[in-house]
C-alpha cells in the first residue's frame, strides 16, 4: 500500500477526557495515516471506544486538539463529524432494527443528499434522479458485501454476523474518509471473523479508505493492521507496526501480562 | 423448435452463436442480477463479448485443442468464455466452483490446462496455489478484480485485460476469428466434462459439437422447446446437464437464459423470471417441498387446514392420473377452486407459474414430491440421461408420465437391456470417450456402438424404461433375499426429516441404516416442541429426534412389504449420523451421490455396531473445512432397533 506523504489524515494531539474524576484519557497523542489501518487495542477500560467518541464528536476533549486533514476541528458535533467524512460503527449493533437491509444503507446516503421536501413527496424530478443514483450506489455496496440475499430483510431478523456486516455497509454508504470500526468482530466466530477482515481489508484496497479500529482478537489484529496503538489507563503506552507493538515489554507487562510469565 | 439444420455452416456452437447474432442482434441471450437490476446481454453482444476473450486467448498463444480450465458461478462472462474457447478450436474443461485445490488441481493437471478463466479472487486463490505443481496453467484469467490489486503474480490477468488484448489483436488480424470459426468441425471436442464419479478419480467425458448439437436438438424437438423460453442457469456449469440446458439447447433454439444474483439468492431469482423450462434434481424440489411444509406448519390453522384439504385433493388427483385413472368425480370438481385458493398462489410463490415442463434426473425422486408437484399443475416430469450420452436418454412425454419411469427413448436412441440387467443404449449423442483413460472408456463401449449406463432397470410393456438401482449396488443379503439399497434411501429421504440415507445389506443378515437428519427440517420440529439442542449433533442423538426417524422408517418398511421382490429387506436397526454427509469430506459427490465405498470404510465402526449387540457406539470422523482444513469430531452414537422400544415397553 502506498502512503503518500501528505501528512496525516487525524491527528490527536495531547488529548484528556475526564469524566467527573475519572480521567479516561491523558494526554493520548495519535495520528492517522491517509490509507492505514490503525488497531487501537488495551485492556477493558483503556479508554478505546472513548477515543473513538471523541474523534467521531460524541464527547469533547477537556483539553487537547483535534485535527482533521490539518484543520482544528476539536468541537465540532456528531453531525459534523460526519459530515467531514468520518464514518463509524457501534460496539453494540445500531441498526435501525424495523427497517429492511436495504433502507438502513440508504440512511447511510442521508448526508449525501439535498433536495426538496416537495420535490420528494411526488418523487419527481431532481428527487427521483437523486434516490435512483443513491439506489445505484447502496447496490454496489451490497453486491461488495454480498449481502444480495438478504437485501428486503429486516434487520433486527438477522444474526448478529450478518448485522456487523450491514452497519458497515451503512457506515460506507457515507463514503467516508475515514472509518472508525469498534469491535467490528466481536462476537463472532472464526469464519465469521475471516470474513469480516476480508471486507475490512478489501475496503481498505478498493476504495482507499482509512480505518481505525479497536479489536481484542490479537491474531485479527496482527493480520490485517498496518500498525498498532496500546492504551492503557487512558495512556498511550505504545505505537507501532504489528511485529514491533508485539515484542514491546511495555504492552507485554500491561496487556498481555499473564501470556508473559 | 431450432432454427437451423446441421449443415457446414451450422456445425459448431460458435458458428450457430455468429447465425443468431445475425438473425437476432437484439434478442435476449443472457440476462444476469447484477446490483439488484436484471441486466441482459443480447445475442450480437453475446458474440462481440467472446470474440474479444477469444482474440485476446489467440494473443497469448491459444492454439486448437488447447484446453482452458473455466471455474465459477453460473456467469454471463463465462459462458462468454466456453464460447470463445470453442471459437478457436480449444476446449472449456469446466470445475466445479466449490471444489477444494486438491480436486481442482486433479483436473487442471489431467487436463493439461493452459488456460483458466475465474470468476474471482477465491478461485484465483486456489489457482495460484496448485499452479506450482500444475506447470503447464501459464495464465489465470479473472472476472472480479476485488481483493485482487495487491497480486503481483505475472500470470494474474483480468478479463478486461484480456478483452483489451483481443481488440489490439483484432486490428492487427481481422480475420482471425472468422477463420478459425470456419476451421471449426462437427467432430471436434466441444467440451470435457469431468464426472465427478462416486467410485474412484474424476474422468473427463469428451463431447462433440456433433453429440450435443444432434442430442439437444432431438430432445429440444421432442420437447416442443420455443424461442421464447425462460430459463435459470443456476445449477453447476462443470456439471453436463447446465451445459446442455444453459449453452447447448440455449444457442440452439436462441432462448434466454438467466443467471442469478448470488448462490444465496436463487428462490428469490427463481420468482423474478419464472422460468419456463426448469431443470433441478430431486435434491431440490425435495428442499423446495420442505420449505413449502415448513411455512404451511407455521401458519394459523385456519389456514392450515384449508391448505393441507386442497394439497391432498390434488395428490390424490394425481395419483390417480399417474396409475391410468381420473380420480373420484369430487375432487375433479373442486380441483378449480384448490387452483384460485392454493395451487395458484402457490406455484406463483415457487415462481413456476409459467414453466411448461420441468425435469427431475439424476436419481429417482420421492413418488410423494413427484406427486407434489404434479398436483400443483407443475409439469414435471422424469429424464433419464448421463453425461457420457450428452444428456438425454429417455424423457418422460407429456399425457405419458408415470411415476415408477423415467419415460421412452428419444429420436435416435435405442435401449437394451443386458443379460446381467444393466441398461445398454445407442445415440448420435454417445461421447468421444474419457480424455486420457483408454482403460475406463474400453470398460463402457461395448462392441456395435452399445454404452453401457452403470444402471440396472428394464423395459416395462409399454416401453418405458424403469430403472431400480446402480447396477454395481445391487446386491443380495447373506440369505439370498434381493436389496436394492438406493430404492431404500429413496423412500427414506422422502420424509422432510431425513436429509440423506445410506442403507447397509450385502452379505449381511439384515439391512441397516445410516441417517442424516435435514437440519431445517427437524430443528424446526424441535423449535415447535419446545426442545433445546445446541449443534446439529446435540440435535442427531435426541430421544425425541429418535423416535421421529423410527416413525419414518417403519412407514418406509410398511410401504416395502407391499412390493413381491424387495420385501425380505426391511430395515432392521438404523443410526441418527451426528454429522451431515459433506462433499468437502468425500462423503458425497459435489452433486450429492452418496459414496457408498468411502462411507463403508470411513464408518466401519459403526457399521458393524449396526450389526453388534450394544446399542451405542463410539465415533471419531474427520471433517474438512471448506478452507481445506482437517478436524476431528467425536460423537457418542445411538443405536436403534426398529420396533424394539415398543416391544419391550
Amino acid at each position: 500500500m502506498s502512503r503518500p506523504s501528505a501528512g496525516p489524515l487525524l491527528e490527536v494531539d495531547n488529548v484528556s477526557v475526564r469524566f467527573g474524576a475519572l480521567l479516561a484519557l491523558s494526554g493520548v497523542s495519535l495520528s492517522i495515516q491517509p490509507k492505514e489501518i490503525l488497531a487501537i487495542i488495551g485492556p477493558n477500560g483503556a479508554g478505546k471506544t472513548t477515543l473513538l467518541n471523541v474523534i467521531s464528536g460524541f464527547y469533547h476533549p477537556y483539553e487537547g486538539r483535534i485535527l482533521f486533514e490539518g484543520r482544528d476541528r476539536t468541537r465540532l458535533s456528531p453531525p459534523d463529524v460526519a459530515e467531514l467524512g468520518v464514518a463509524r460503527t457501534f460496539q453494540n449493533v445500531a441498526l435501525f432494527k424495523g427497517m429492511t437491509v436495504l433502507d438502513n444503507l440508504m440512511t447511510g446516503r442521508l448526508l449525501k443528499m439535498g433536495g426538496h421536501f416537495l420535490l420528494d413527496a411526488v418523487w419527481w424530478g431532481p428527487a427521483k434522479r437523486q434516490e435512483l443514483a443513491n439506489r445505484a450506489f447502496v447496490e454496489r455496496l451490497i453486491d461488495f458485501l454480498e449481502i444480495q440475499a438478504i437485501r428486503k430483510t429486516l434487520a433486527g431478523k438477522l444474526p448478529y454476523g450478518l448485522q456487523k456486516r450491514v452497519e458497515l455497509g451503512r457506515a460506507l454508504a457515507a463514503e467516508p474518509k475515514l472509518l472508525l470500526l469498534d469491535e467490528p468482530m466481536a462476537g463472532m466466530n472464526v469464519e465469521e471473523k475471516e470474513d469480516m477482515s476480508r471486507f475490512i481489508l478489501d475496503v481498505n484496497g478498493e476504495f482507499g479508505t482509512t480505518i481505525a479500529l479497536i479489536e481484542h482478537d490479537m491474531g485479527v489484529v496482527m493480520d490485517i493492521s498496518d500498525r498498532v496503538a496500546v492504551l492503557d489507563y487512558g495512556r498511550k503506552i505504545a505505537d507501532g507496526p504489528p511485529e514491533q507493538v508485539r515484542k514491546d515489554s511495555a504492552v507485554l507487562d500491561a496487556y498481555l501480562g499473564a501470556s508473559h510469565g | 423448435m431450432t432454427a437451423y439444420a446441421t449443415t457446414r455452416e451450422h456445425d459448431t456452437f460458435p458458428k450457430l452463436a455468429r447465425a443468431n447474432a445475425q438473425r437476432l442482434p437484439d434478442g435476449v441471450a443472457i440476462r444476469e442480477k447484477d446490483y439488484g437490476i436484471w441486466q441482459s446481454t443480447t445475442w450480437a453482444d453475446y458474440l462481440t463479448q467472446a470474440r474479444a476473450i477469444a482474440l485476446g486467448l489467440a494473443s497469448l498463444g491459444l492454439s486448437r485443442g488447447d484446453k482452458v480450465a473455466i471455474v465459477g458461478d453460473n456467469r454471463p462472462q463465462l459462458y462468454w468464455a466456453v464460447l470463445a474457447t470453442q471459437a478457436l478450436g480449444g476446449v472449456p474443461v469446466p470445475l466445479y466452483q466449490d471444489s477444494i485445490e486438491k480436486e481442482m488441481e486433479y483436473i487442471v493437471d489431467h487436463a493439461e490446462a493452459r488456460f483458466a478463466i475465474v470468476e474471482d479472487q477465491e478461485q484465483v486463490d486456489k489457482l495460484l496455489a496448485l499452479r506450482p505443481r500444475c506447470p503447464r496453467l501459464e495464465t489465470i484469467v479473472y472476472d472480479d478484480p476485488r481483493g485482487l490489486r495487491a497480486y503481483s503474480e505475472t500470470c494474474l490477468m483480468s478479463l478486461a485485460e484480456l478483452q483489451e488484448a483481443g481488440r489490439k489483436f483484432d486490428i492487427g488480424h481481422p480475420t482471425y476469428f472468422d477463420d478459425e470459426l470456419a476451421r471449426g468441425r462437427g467432430e471436434d471436442v466441444a467440451i470435457i466434462c469431468y464426472t465427478s464419479g462416486t467410485t474412484g478419480t474424476p474422468k473427463g467425458a469428451m463431447l462433440s459439437h456433433r453429440n450435443l448439437i444432434v442430442t439437444a436438438r432431438n430432445a429440444a424437438e421432442a420437447e416442443g422447446l420455443q424461442p421464447d423460453e425462460e430459463i435459470l442457469s443456476y445449477l453447476p456449469m462443470a456439471w453436463v446437464g447446465d451445459h446442455v440446458f444453459s449453452y447447448a439447447q440455449a444457442i440452439l433454439v436462441a432462448f434466454a437464459i438467466n443467471c442469478p444474483e448470488s448462490a444465496a439468492t436463487v428462490l428469490s431469482d427463481l420468482r423474478e423470471i419464472g422460468p419456463t423450462y426448469f431443470f433441478a434434481p430431486p435434491r431440490i424440489w425435495e428442499s423446495l417441498l420442505t420449505n413449502v411444509m415448513v411455512r404451511i406448519e407455521d401458519c394459523a390453522w385456519p389456514k392450515r387446514r384449508l391448505v393441507r384439504f386442497f394439497l391432498d385433493v390434488a395428490q390424490d388427483l394425481e395419483r390417480a392420473r399417474l396409475s391410468g385413472g381420473r380420480g373420484a368425480a369430487w375432487r375433479r370438481l373442486l380441483y378449480p377452486l384448490g387452483r384460485l385458493l392454493v395451487y395458484g398462489p402457490l406455484r406463483d410463490n415457487l415462481g413456476m407459474r409459467r414453466v411448461r415442463r420441468a425435469y427431475t434426473a439424476g436419481e429417482a425422486i420421492g413418488p410423494e414430491i413427484f406427486v407434489f408437484f404434479r398436483g400443483l399443475g407443475i409439469n414435471v416430469k422424469q429424464l433419464y440421461g448421463m453425461t457420457e450420452a450428452s444428456v438425454f436418454v429417455t424423457i418422460q412425454r407429456d399425457g405419458d408420465v408415470r411415476l415408477d419411469s423415467v419415460g421412452t427413448p428419444i429420436k435416435d436412441v435405442e435401449l437394451q437391456i443386458s443379460p446381467e440387467g444393466e441398461v445398454l443404449y445407442r445415440s448420435p449423442g454417445i461421447f468421444q470417450g474419457y480424455y486420457k483413460n483408454e482403460a475406463a472408456t474400453r470398460q463402457v463401449m461395448l462392441e456395435g456402438g452399445w454404452m453401457r449406463s452403470g444402471d440396472a432397470g428394464f423395459l416395462d410393456a409399454a416401453g418405458q424404461l424403469k430403472i431400480i438401482d446402480r447396477a454395481q449396488d445391487l446386491s443380495r443379503l447373506s440369505d439370498g433375499t434381493i436389496f436394492a439399497p438406493k430404492y431404500i434411501e429413496n423412500k427414506l429421504k422422502f420424509s422432510p426429516y431425513v436429509k440423506e440415507a445410506v442403507c447397509i445389506g450385502q452379505d449381511r443378515p439384515y439391512v441397516a441404516a445410516l441417517v442424516n437428519i435435514d437440519l431445517t427440517a427437524v430443528g424446526n420440529w424441535a423449535e415447535r416442541r419446545s426442545i433445546a439442542y445446541t449443534s446439529y449433533t446435540d440435535l442427531s442423538q435426541k430421544p425425541e429426534v429418535y423416535e421421529v426417524i423410527e416413525q419414518e422408517v417403519e412407514r418406509v418398511n410398511r410401504s416395502l412389504l407391499e412390493d413381491e421382490v424387495l420385501k425380505g429387506a426391511q430395515i432392521r436397526k438404523f443410526l441418527i449420523l451426528h454429522k451431515e454427509l459433506d462433499p468437502d469430506d468425500e462423503e458425497i459427490t459435489r452433486t450429492r451421490k452418496v459414496r457408498r465405498g468411502y462411507i463403508g470404510q470411513k464408518y466401519a465402526a459403526l457399521i458393524d455396531a449396526l450389526y453388534g449387540p450394544h446399542d451405542r457406539a463410539q465415533v471419531e470422523a474427520k471433517v474438512t473445512y471448506e478452507d481445506g482444513r482437517v478436524g476431528m469430531v467425536r460423537a457418542d452414537v445411538r443405536i436403534c432397533e426398529v420396533g424394539a422400544a415398543r416391544t419391550t415397553r
